[in-house]
């Protein structure tokens, strides 16, 4: 029938689903659902990339199993949209990336934090690597700002491109019309939909994770990282700024506005994966996709890492350990950026673009 | 489990947990006792999606009001005047509480669900539908200190002189041990799942019949209430069914196997005959008569026939339509004779007199000259595919119970309240709905007479 076995069952489901729909106040997928009588393979992939995993509908299904209409929707869209991440990557080459993923970021982040360690015991003498450099260029005694800049640019820039063109694929294939413009209003609703995250919420009382009653506390961790991630971006974007427009180079003080938000961010990027990894552990097995397991880890654990990284670094920047930080916080954020299209990351960029769809049919059926 | 309770509720479904919280909130030590496993606790509840409550005005989920005086006349309508208009009047009045008192214990509202629009106006829908219903209020229960037992199958009462003194109870690992309480709350439902039962009274078509909800209510503590003294209720062959599909599971298949295209074609039976007016009335009368009719033709068979300009005009199916190219195809799919079919089908459409179709109102497509004929909505079936569902009846609850009066308290036989057993639910519905059924009524009677229920014991254990 579709292309993949999990694609078979999501669509067996999706019938279950669309002849019962007690579900439909609980989030935007079974109201996604009841637009369709049939499902396409991109209907399915929109679908499972507007599911939050909250695991409501499981809990709330008298379908579920151990009754044999075994109904799990939780279960069966994560698989599918941890599917579709592979086949929406770009370049297609790349979409075993996606298998053993875990293993992968595992590897390209060591691999990245050794090669900067490496790079910069190389490149500069033993004294400037474990020497105590404070003051207005400090760090570019180690790494100068211009070739910091220039790597640093092309991999966000690359993953911005890889991320792109992923998106593109699989907005073609959910229907949505390629280059016709998108309406401001269902941008803005998609907007406000991932920011508060409204769907990550099990129809109004929380999410599950252990059991059938709603005490996860995803929602906080994850707003906690989300928001410490932009933070931190907002930081890296203000310190360029600063560089660029006023000649002021880093280090900052720490009442600075570049520190002040990396501070912020970088507590949420520690505080945040953590809370998320603990409620990835309680969470009930019969919600998950188990074997995703890696991916998922690997992503909370680069997040943690750049974090973690960064916050010890402005600790101990006045220390002679600021060098062997510098790298590894250096080596933990690119890693991070040219993972980003390849790992879990891709996560937030899919649901967008459902969101969007999703506000769009909302007004197209209004 | 030596120690004695204040009230003790046998079952778990709304009717249970409605008088388990209303017991504990009334200052009762509560124990209830729930036959089935964990995951299947609830018995009908879990299938359930909405309850009908009065309501003098328009709220953030219902279209406009519902008053008092309309819910009477739709239960008026509905049983035949088959009903207790003191009980029938008394729950209708409670009803309008009811909506405020089941959001405080957790369970949270929302507007119709899609394809149910038609009940917007009267009834409110459970958020995430029956079951989460029911794990809202099993988590009040719990937090306010009911004390909950699954897989507990009471196998005996002691009742004397119409006074509850303990139950038996079976229980798969610890065995057989007494519980004694004050007050006795019975909200087990009713015997729709004992198919030996409905065998008394429906003979062999009984094996036939699919039952939609839970396995677990075989009436057995119906029977054993009746057998010791409570007064009884209802016609015994009263139920509320429908016409779901053949291909369901014997149990539990739910809402997601009924069908709701009888009005979009022609129904017939084994013999390729239809045998009753497919228009003769809207949603939701036209759904709820199909069980019992499909339950009076042989084998308890029939078949939806209707062709393929209609099949986006109703909810889409768990069960794909069987199809066919020509009648004669179909007819052969479905095991039926080909040439009876086609001569109701040609019959049927020679029938049809011009019109304008409106599935809403009762609209002016109709044939003329057939028996029986199709009172509305008839239209030609002449669009190949021609698609068909076949249906059996589905029996959704019993209506044979325990009499009660206004404080849920059973009434012993001769008419003597007892002093300390109360219902409420399904095991006493028949003192409400004598016959037919209106959507949402079997939860406004375990909302209202559970928390009646649980009221009446906890006032009774205090004193």
């Amino acid at each position: 029938m579709h292309g993949t076995r999990i694609l078979d069952e999501a669509d067996r489901l999706m019938t279950v689903c669309n002849s019962c729909r007690y579900c439909e106040g609980l989030c935007a997928v079974f109201p996604a659902m009841e637009m369709r009588r049939a499902f396409s393979d991109g209907d399915l992939n929109y679908l499972a990339n507007l599911c939050h995993a909250c695991g409501a509908c499981y809990v709330d299904c008298q379908f579920s199993p151990p009754h044999e209409f075994n109904v799990n929707v939780p279960k069966t869209l994560a698989v599918a949209r941890a599917e579709s991440y592979a086949a929406y990557a770009w370049p297609r080459m790349l979409s075993g990336a996606f298998a053993r993923n875990g293993l992968l970021i595992s590897i390209i982040a060591a691999l990245s934090m050794a090669a900067f360690i490496l790079g910069f015991a190389v490149l500069n003498d033993r004294s400037v690597l474990f020497g105590v450099n404070t003051g207005p260029g400090a760090f570019y005694k180690l790494m100068p700002h211009n070739a910091m800049a220039a790597l640093f640019s092309a991999a966000l820039l690359y993953a911005i491109l890889a991320l792109a063109m992923s998106v593109r694929a699989f907005w073609r294939d959910i229907g949505a019309p390629i280059g016709g413009r998108v309406d401001g209003g269902s941008m803005f609703q998609a907007i406000r939909d991932a920011g508060e995250l409204r769907y990550l919420h099990g129809g109004g009382v929380g999410c599950y994770n252990e059991d059938d009653q709603p005490t996860d506390r995803r929602k906080l961790y994850h707003h906690l990282t989300f928001y410490g991630f932009l933070l931190c971006f907002a930081a890296t974007s203000v310190a360029t700024l600063y560089h660029y427009l006023w000649g002021r180079e880093a280090p900052y003080p720490w009442w600075d506005l570049p520190v002040v938000l990396g501070t912020l961010g970088g507590i949420g990027l520690i505080i945040g994966p953590i809370g998320l990894f603990m409620a990835r552990m309680q969470r009930d097995p019969a919600l998950l996709d188990e074997s995703r397991y890696g991916m998922d880890v690997g992503f909370i654990a680069m997040l943690f890492l750049t974090g973690f990284t960064g916050m010890l670094l402005l600790l101990l920047r006045e220390t002679g350990a600021m060098g062997p930080l510098l790298a590894l916080h250096l080596g933990a954020v690119f890693a991070l950026f040219i993972t980003m299209p390849y790992g879990k990351f891709v996560h937030g960029i899919y649901r967008f673009a459902a969101l969007v769809r999703y506000a769009q049919e909302r007004r197209t059926a209004a | 489990m030596g120690s004695k309770y204040d009230v003790l509720v046998i079952g778990g479904g709304n009717a249970a947990l409605c008088a388990a919280i209303s017991a504990r909130r009334g200052g009762a030590s509560v124990l209830v006792l729930e036959g089935a496993p964990k995951f299947y606790r609830g018995g009908n509840t879990r299938h359930t999606r909405n309850m009908r409550c009065a309501h003098d005005a328009a709220t953030e989920i219902l279209t406009g009001p519902y008053t008092e005086e309309e819910f009477w006349e739709d239960l008026l309508r509905v049983t035949g005047g088959q009903t207790d208009e003191e009980l029938a009047r008394h729950m209708i009045r409670e009803s309008k509480d009811i909506l405020n008192w089941i959001v405080e214990q957790g369970v949270r509202w929302q507007p119709s669900l899609g394809g149910t629009l038609s009940l917007g106006r009267t009834n409110s829908f459970f958020l995430g539908g029956g079951r989460a219903m029911l794990n809202a209020l099993y988590l009040t229960a719990e937090r306010l200190g009911v004390e909950v037992e699954y897989d507990a199958e009471v196998i005996d009462l002691v009742i004397e002189d119409g006074m509850f003194l303990a139950a038996r109870l079976k229980r798969p690992v610890k065995g057989e041990t007494e519980i004694r309480a004050t007050s006795l709350v019975a909200a087990a439902g009713g015997f729709e799942a004992n198919v030996e039962w409905l065998k008394r009274y429906w003979g062999e078509a009984a094996d036939n019949f699919l039952i939609r909800g839970t396995p677990y209510n075989r009436g057995s503590i119906l029977k054993l209430l009746l057998d010791k003294g409570v007064q009884e209720v209802g016609d015994p062959t009263q139920c509320h069914a429908v016409a779901i599909d053949a291909r369901a599971p014997k149990f539990d298949g739910g809402i997601i196997t009924r069908h709701d295209s009888v009005v979009f074609g022609i129904v017939v039976n084994k013999h390729a005959q239809r045998f009753y007016d497919e228009g003769e009335d809207i949603w939701p009368k036209r759904y709820a008569i199909w069980g019992r009719l499909v339950a009076a033709q042989p084998d308890q068979i029939a078949y939806i026939i209707f062709d393929s300009t209609v099949v986006t005009s109703f909810m889409p199916t768990l069960f794909p339509p069987i199809a066919g190219q020509s009648v004669d195809e179909l007819a052969g799919k479905l095991e039926l004779d080909p040439t009876a079919l086609e001569k109701t089908i040609t019959e049927f459409n020679a029938a049809v007199r011009p019109g304008t179709f409106d599935h809403t109102i009762l609209d002016d497509c109709r044939t003329e000259g057939i028996t029986p004929p199709k009172t509305h909505w008839a239209r030609k079936i002449e669009t190949p595919p021609y698609l068909a569902y076949p249906v059996r009846p589905g029996i959704t609850f019993t209506y044979l119970g325990t009499r009660v009066n206004k404080e849920a308290r059973m009434l012993m036989k001769g008419g003597k309240p007892s002093s300390n057993m109360f219902a409420a639910g399904e095991v006493m519905a028949g003192n409400v709905l004598g016959q037919g059924y209106a959507a949402g009524m079997g939860m406004t009677i375990g909302s209202v007479f559970g928390r009646i229920a649980g009221r009446e014991a906890a006032e009774h254990a205090r004193n």
